[in-house]
């Protein structure tokens, strides 16, 4: 049978756990590193920890750098998690490196004169929705999630921010989207009954934003 | 804002639950997974899962315990005990853990820390540390003391300095259990947990002594913690996880309470 997710394989980081998540909300998902298979999928998630720069190193060695694109044009359903929200703008700070830039904007890394807030944020955060869209229907306002990242982004376009949260004295945007593309940087994978409901949503979800 | 966590510990021995008193006197308390589940539908926040098993040919049965865990919780979970190589900890994080927690080996070849923060993440690397109090000497000025081998064997490195260096290596987290407090319920040890809070730049979990909810309040909030352990309290039915949050929740203290 044809799986309905394929998530893209880049050795960044636990793969096998977003196909666990996959699986318990009635999700068949793929593990694959084929550029051809990614451009393919019905439904890609791009998931990721570690570095950007390592991240963009493998993804061109690959050639699913192409593919990532590639899939984005064709307007079917891309879910991006942690890193792979990351990677999706056009730079990051990160070692300075130019990433996907299938949203416009850039990553920075979080930084505090009060020493109270320890980088990486890690740790449960509230999410407030920015704008609407169909698939934050059923998450209720200020539902948290959990998040472990050192970097955020800042989209050049306000529409692109679909829900903020805030670490210290900095208000971030915690999921970005456009189009047929959402992302999140929480690990919706490890956050519970919410993640695991909006990860159901992504697998009905036909890219249309209204 | 960023929530205060409350993670709860399982010790498993030999693929069972199990609990001690100052790191001996085990009991057995049943099925590890069973017991996590119920806390992960009563609001858990993580969970970390301590491999306490004697004989290294038994553990394979965690790599079990790890994956049944993976497939019906969906929080985050550490399992530390018996890492000793870059590969121990990419098979645990392969079979669902989300990090990996490194203690005695770390203590015997730093190393180990840079290792496997470069093979899986720093993120994903916690330095876990067993913690006496002692005499303020030359080779421990904060007064405080990493042990090693469950508690029986003193190294003569400060605790403080022990922490730092870990960061300095990769840790992402550090964990600090003070073998006094261990399993007592007579609360934290604030002190140790605050000077190590401020000592680092990553965030700390304290461990050992929880009795009481009031008890994760002192140490979240005088003790500087980021988040508090339990074992004991929840794993007797003494409180509910439930119970802990609405608590802290009253005290003011930030934690999810909508799940």
């Amino acid at each position: 049978m044809r799986p309905s997710v394929i998530i893209v394989d880049y050795e960044a980081g636990n793969l096998r756990s977003v196909q666990r998540a996959c699986e318990a909300v009635g999700l068949s998902a793929e593990i694959s590193a084929d550029p051809e298979v990614v451009r393919h999928a019905d439904r890609l998630i791009f998931p990721g920890v570690g570095t950007a720069e390592t991240a963009m190193g493998t993804l061109a060695r690959l050639g699913l750098d192409e593919a990532l694109v590639s899939f984005f044009q064709s307007g079917r359903p891309l879910l991006g998690i942690c890193l792979g929200l990351q990677v999706l703008l056009d730079y990051t700070e990160e070692g300075g490196r130019d990433c996907l830039g299938i949203i416009p904007g850039q990553c920075k890394r979080f930084q505090f004169v009060e020493s109270d807030y320890k980088v990486p944020q890690i740790g449960w955060n509230e999410v407030s929705k920015a704008s609407e869209h169909p698939l934050m229907a059923g998450v209720p306002e200020g539902a948290e999630f959990y998040f472990v990242h050192a970097y955020y982004a800042i989209p050049d376009q306000r529409s692109h921010v679909l829900a903020e949260t805030t670490f210290g004295d900095k208000t971030f945007a915690s999921v970005i989207g456009r189009d047929n593309v959402f992302a999140t940087q929480f690990h919706l994978e490890k956050s519970g009954r919410f993640g695991l409901e909006l990860l159901a949503a992504f697998g009905k979800w036909d890219g249309a934003v209204c | 804002m960023l929530s205060k966590r409350v993670v709860a510990c399982l010790d498993v021995k030999n693929g069972e639950l199990s609990k001690g008193v100052q790191f001996v006197a085990t009991e057995m308390l049943g099925d590890p997974v069973a017991k996590a589940k119920a806390y992960y539908e009563d609001g858990l926040d993580e969970l970390v899962f301590y491999d306490i098993t004697a004989s290294s040919d038994q553990r394979n049965i965690m790599l079990d315990v790890v994956q049944n865990v993976a497939q019906e919780i969906f929080i985050p979970f550490s399992v530390g005990g018996g890492i000793r190589t870059r590969e121990d900890a990419a098979g645990l994080l392969m079979a669902g853990a989300e990090k990996i927690s490194l203690n005695s080996a770390a203590v015997l070849r730093p190393e180990l820390i840079k290792e496997c923060a470069q093979a899986i993440g720093t993120q994903n690397t916690v330095l876990s540390m067993d913690v006496r109090a002692v005499v303020p000497n030359t080779a421990c000025p904060s007064g405080y003391e990493v042990v090693i081998n469950g508690g029986r064997k003193a190294m003569g490195v400060d605790a403080i300095a022990w922490a730092r260096r870990g960061c300095e290596l990769g840790a992402g987290e550090v964990v600090v259990n003070s073998i006094d407090a261990d399993g007592m319920k007579q609360g934290y040890e604030i002190k140790l947990t605050r000077l190590v809070a401020e000592a680092i730049p990553v965030p700390v979990v304290a461990s050992g002594g929880a009795g009481t909810p009031a008890h994760l309040h002192q140490v979240l909030t005088e003790g500087k913690a980021d988040a508090a352990l339990v074992a004991s309290m929840v794993h007797y039915g003494d409180y509910r996880v439930l119970d802990i949050k609405q608590y802290l929740n009253r005290q003011g203290v930030k934690v999810r309470m909508n799940y």
